[in-house]
């Protein structure tokens, strides 16, 4: 039998030099109908170019085939090569034939047209719908991939929904007219886990419905565990290890393959959280940070003729505290206050009410030297017209020190300690990759010999095995320095390999807070059951996901709105979560 | 800076006409020309352009070229003194506008709404009405026209820098007012003001060369481009040369500006690159 | 606060700002107020005539009292007395304003349709010879000045083909149209070379930004014909700037094209503002501009109207 699609030999270059300029070189593969092809790297490894020239999308960007296949078998058994067609004759696979779904689903829909529009537009092409017909179609569309009110949806436009129902929005549009090839290019990696595991599992059942075969591309080789048959390894454009799923993730060959699966962060339940520091009870009456009742609310704007309608609940009456040499995880989807939280902590926000202590006193502003922050994108943290010198002596001057042989000593020796060559002190950030900004970013915060580092989203931006490195280096220097370590992250997987804490942040509230192993391998409350189960794992196969659709809640209240007190059940020693009603 | 300017197509073409219109002004405003501007040479009235006249004499014989030196000395001195005052104060307004926010953001950008309900001509036109006519009247017109496009060039970007990450960074360090708007804020805005400036400098020319064409910017005897073309309207007929070489010397002058601030926009703006041509 | 609200509540804000700076700048006019006020004939005034004229204008009084009476009287529509024309000021504008406004008008269109189609035609052409082209004529349009090109045009035909083009008395639209769009046609072109310029340029890079944006690449990947994925999917999405743009031009354009006006001899808004400050008309000044600020801004309120139509993100306040 003939397969659906088959790849022999791909290559494809960029630019006006397209020889010199080559992305992917000589990717081979097959797809049988049906089948599920997971193609994973990381940024830069050709990955999603390969998907792009199936559907010959990459010509739009510049880029050209240079040589190779890719023959779709069609219906009625004739074969078409691809890489040789016609933009009339693709125009007529793409969206019939080939569909495709896209990573950012915000920006992926037509701003100004209604969802109903866009989702027709597929059925006008292609199945010669007009009218009534289109819209029926539409309706049953958005039905299928189980939106709530499809009717009354389709009159709405992208900014109107978020971003885990315009993601579904998306995959109706691409599967509106049956095609037997999906193409699904990172579709969930902008998306928050719970809401990932909501659209993975929607993808496995629509694959189930329909019989059609998927490729699924993702840098994340934990999501491939739960969908894919097949997988193929991408690294500087070449296919390294190619195979069936259990063939690649539990015999590896290829090293690229090992180091993946090896060096970078999975999640295992709890299993692998630190064991390197233990709260004991002299201690605890002497924190580096002790946080008490912090509240942020945001008053809601109202109109010319409107009285404000309440206030946004961001962080609501949070306490912890936090030991010299650990760390504390604060864990949470978008909108969970958890951003929020560590910026009232610097200073950035002003709580609305609540404080918080260090050892040397209350910090009522951004100006206490012993807590400084890492911020989550390397490439926004850094001014991008100043000079490393300039950027690591910042904070000095700031602190009223001078700029004399002692801190040009410092700023060496901790550049040397975060991995940086010494002579980079007369470059600009730009000359760095993102992993080395971050370095400079720890260095830089590290200037003040702080007692506390606050690192929000700080490992969220770079590549998984750059990670790897930059969690290892922290972990390193916090036994070096005795630092204590905010860590404000969504990627539990990430969190596991450091925190020594964890806290749970749901819309504005702590609901579960423990020692880190304990709250991986057994939560309480049931959304940090949610979360956890949403993790995607390499030990959980084709996992059957349930398939949920629960919204986050409106953190709007209304003007005089006090939450009601917190009822809290203890699991263990140091291990409490919220009680539910 | 000036490596990608010249690899530049359009940069390289702008930046070459503006250096050349540069030494043309510096030579006319020195009374470096091959003749006096102003001596009426009473024979050759009129007289069609030859080798000692390049672009011929006006009516009352005087040399034209010499005279459009001194008018493009006239028109540049003017351009560069109203943009340097409007790029000053138009800083300045858009930073603290931005920095500050609340009642002076709202108090700085209405007055600036205020200025631009006018279109440029008319608020030059009024304020010559209230000065009377002159260079340095033209000169405070011009600026005061071009200081809320300023305040606005700056005020955006100041306002998206402010929300960058390496300003919340700088907050979190303490770092002073004066060190966040000098190195973090007015560093990265060297960009935007740069083509803004070279912009401005176009549009400059094109204001003082109108108020000089409706008699209310440079007066007579002094040559100004602006004057030179009305002067030339009876007598396009018979002396054609007294309409083109003016006109084109506004033309290529304003186009060489235009030119380099595309390049420069495009240079500091790698996600317009695409679009040098 | 939704963006229409929010320029709603500003309009009049800024009208007042307006009003204000034109009343004082007026005052600010050295010479006393009669001189200020009557011009050159002032100079035949008794000292006796004079105060008895202070008085009877109210000038004696406080200059906020000045400014509440002269604002409660633009309130009934009355801006004053043109001592050049010895009739009411609003009366004057009014007569100038239908030429203004046809002039805008036919300028914009002409603007419109040569710039826009010519922009997104070098957009989707881009870095092939033709978008060169386009691109090399748009910036020679925007780079020169309106009146260079109305002196050229008219060099032209009388050089070319001895024509000159119709001066003489103005004919209104409604009196005589043939008459009246051959002596506005010329004007109309004139106006709208620089501006079709500006209109090709910034469609052309507007296009260009939004073609290479996500949902255009989702378009693509569902089929859709290139056609439809410019005009439908990528066009309206690029209008924005091209509104902002025609809007702002536009609204300078009803404040008159003095220049223009000017070498072709109309009698528009923009020459009768310039005649009123040569002849120290400063009643018929002060009311021009004040006219002239608030048809701009009339003219802002309508793009922002046009924004809320276009773009769905702007109507529930995200814009701004």
């Amino acid at each position: 039998m003939t397969p659906l699609l088959s790849v022999s030999n791909l290559r494809v270059g960029f630019g006006r030099n397209p020889l010199e300029n080559e992305v992917v070189r000589g990717v081979s593969f097959e797809l049988a109908a049906g089948e599920t092809l997971a193609i994973v790297g990381e940024s830069g490894s050709g990955k999603s170019v390969t998907a792009l020239s199936i559907n010959r999308l990459v010509d739009f960007g510049g880029g050209k085939i240079i040589s190779g296949t890719v023959n779709l078998a069609r219906t009625g058994n004739s074969i078409l090569d691809l890489a040789k067609a016609d933009e009339p004759v693709l125009e007529k696979i793409r969206g019939s034939e080939i569909g495709m779904i896209f990573q950012e689903p915000m920006t992926s829909l037509n701003p100004v047209l209604t969802i109903g529009t866009q989702i027709e537009e597929s059925f006008r092409l292609h199945r010669g719908l007009t009218g009534k017909q289109a819209t029926a179609a539409a309706k049953d569309a958005l039905d299928r991939v189980r939106i709530p009110d499809a009717a009354r949806r389709l009159k709405y436009t992208p900014n109107q929904l978020s971003g885990g129902m315009l993601q579904r929005v998306m995959i109706a549009t691409a599967l509106a007219c049956n095609p037997r090839l999906l193409i699904a290019d990172e579709p969930t990696t902008a998306l928050d886990v719970t809401v990932q595991a909501q659209i993975m599992a929607l993808l496995a059942q629509l694959k189930r419905e329909t019989g059609m075969a998927m490729i699924f591309i993702t840098h994340d080789i934990g999501l491939v565990a739960g969908i894919a048959d097949k997988v193929m390894v991408m690294q500087a454009g070449e296919a390294v290890e190619q195979g069936g799923l259990g063939d690649v993730l539990d015999r590896p060959q290829h090293p690229y393959t090992r180091h993946l699966l090896g060096a970078v962060p999975h999640f295992e339940s709890g299993r692998a959280a630190r064991s390197d520091y233990v709260r004991d009870q002299l201690e605890m009456a002497s924190p580096a940070l002790r946080v008490d009742g912090l509240t942020v609310r945001f008053k809601v704007a109202g109109g010319v003729f409107r009285r404000s309608p309440g206030s946004v609940h961001a962080v609501e009456n949070i306490d912890f505290d936090l030991m010299p040499r650990e760390t504390l995880a604060i864990v949470g989807e978008s909108g969970s206050g958890k951003s929020t939280t560590a910026r009232a902590i610097l200073g950035l926000v002003h709580p609305t009410r609540g404080g918080f202590a260090t050892h040397t006193g209350r910090i009522a502003d951004a100006t206490d030297p012993s807590v400084q922050m890492v911020f989550q994108n390397p490439y926004a943290s850094l001014n991008p017209r100043l000079r490393v010198d300039s950027i690591l002596a910042e904070p000095v001057i700031a602190a009223g020190g001078r700029v004399n042989g002692e801190t040009r000593a410092r700023m060496a020796a901790l550049l040397k300690r975060v991995g940086l060559p010494e002579n980079c002190l007369e470059r600009y950030p730009h000359q760095f990759s993102g992993g080395q900004r971050q370095r400079l970013c720890i260095a830089r915060a590290l200037m003040l010999n702080p007692s506390i580092v606050v690192l929000d989203e700080a490992v969220s931006a770079l590549d998984v095995s750059v990670q790897a490195k930059v969690l290892e280096l922290l972990v390193d220097l916090q036994r070096e320095y005795g630092l204590a370590y905010l860590f404000v992250s969504h990627d539990m997987a990430v969190v596991e390999r450091i925190a020594h804490r964890i806290a749970v942040l749901y819309a504005g509230e702590i609901v579960e807070i423990g020692d880190a192993a304990s709250v991986l391998s057994n939560p309480q409350h049931s959304y940090t059951k949610r979360l956890i189960s949403a993790v995607p794992s390499i030990d959980r196969r084709n996992q059957h996901f349930e398939l949920d659709t629960r919204q986050v809640p409106s953190l709007v209240r209304p003007p005089g709105f006090e939450p009601p007190v917190a009822q809290w059940r203890s699991f263990g020693p140091d291990h409490r979560a919220r009680a539910e009603v | 800076m000036l490596r990608a300017i010249v690899s530049h197509p359009s940069g390289r073409i702008g930046g070459t006409i503006v250096v050349i219109y540069v030494v043309v002004a510096l030579l006319g405003m020195f009374d470096v020309t091959p003749h006096n501007p102003l001596q009426q040479y009473r024979i050759d009235r009129l007289h069609s352009p030859n080798a000692s006249y390049w672009m011929g004499t006006d009516l009352f014989g005087r040399d034209v070229a010499s005279r459009l030196m001194k008018g493009v000395g006239q028109s540049f001195f003017v351009g560069f003194c109203s943009v340097t005052l409007a790029t000053l104060a138009g800083t300045v307004l858009g930073l603290t506008a931005a920095w500050f926010g609340k009642a002076w953001d709202g108090l700085v950008m209405r007055i600036m709404d205020v200025l631009l309900a006018f279109p440029a001509i008319l608020l030059a036109l009024l304020i010559i009405a209230i000065a009377g006519p002159g260079t340095w009247t033209s000169i405070a017109a011009i600026a005061i026209v071009y200081t809320p496009i300023f305040t606005r060039v700056v005020r955006g970007p100041a306002l998206s820098i402010k929300a960058r990450e390496f300003v919340d960074a700088a907050r979190t360090f303490g770092s002073s007012r004066r060190y966040i708007l000098t190195r973090h804020l007015l560093l990265n805005l060297v960009a935007p003001l740069t083509v803004q400036v070279t912009l401005a400098l176009a549009w400059s020319l094109l204001t003082e060369a109108g108020l000089s064409f409706l008699g209310l910017g440079t007066q007579p005897p002094a040559s100004s481009l602006g004057l030179m073309l009305a002067d030339s309207r009876n007598l396009m007929e018979t002396a054609p040369w007294l309409l083109i070489f003016p006109a084109l010397a506004i033309m290529i002058s304003i186009l060489g500006f235009n030119l380099l601030g595309d390049a420069l926009r495009d240079i500091f703006d790698p996600r317009t690159r695409r679009s040098a041509a | 606060m939704s963006y229409l609200t929010r320029r709603l509540s500003t309009f009049p804000l800024v009208m007042l700002g307006v009003s204000i700076l034109v009343f004082v700048a007026i005052r600010m006019v050295p010479g006393d107020a009669i001189t200020a006020m009557l011009g050159t004939e002032a100079g035949l005034l008794t000292p006796a005539q004079r105060e008895a004229l202070a008085n009877y204008f109210g000038i004696d009084q406080p200059i906020a009292v000045q400014y509440w009476h002269w604002l409660l009287g633009v309130f009934r529509g009355d801006l004053g007395i043109s001592v050049t024309y010895g009739k009411p000021v609003l009366g004057v504008i009014l007569e100038r304003f239908p030429l203004t406004l046809q002039l805008a008008l036919m300028s914009m269109c002409v603007a419109l349709l040569v710039g826009l189609p010519a922009g997104v035609f070098a957009a989707t052409r881009n870095e092939k010879m033709s978008d060169l082209a386009v691109r090399i004529f748009a910036m020679i349009g925007q780079s020169t000045p309106n009146f260079v090109v109305g002196l050229l045009i008219i060099y032209a035909l009388s050089a070319g083909f001895g024509i000159l083009p119709t001066m003489g008395e103005f004919t209104p639209l409604l009196v005589d149209p043939l008459r009246n769009l051959g002596q506005m046609i010329l004007p109309a072109v004139t106006l709208g070379f620089a501006f079709a310029a500006s209109v090709t340029r910034i469609s052309r890079s507007a296009m260009l930004d939004v073609l290479s944006d996500d949902y255009v690449r989702t378009a693509r990947s569902k089929g859709v014909p290139k056609r439809s994925v410019i005009w439908r999917h990528a066009l309206p999405n690029a209008l924005i700037p091209v509104v902002t743009l025609s809007g702002v031009e536009f609204g300078y354009l009803l404040g008159g094209a003095v220049l223009v006006e000017q070498i072709y001899a109309l009698p528009g808004l923009g020459r009768l503002v310039l005649d009123a400050i040569l002849q120290r008309d400063y009643a018929l000044v002060q009311g021009c501009v004040l006219f002239i600020a608030f048809n701009f801004m009339v003219v802002n309120l309508i793009v922002d109207l046009v924004y809320v139509a276009l773009d769905p993100r702007i109507r529930l306040g995200e814009g701004g």
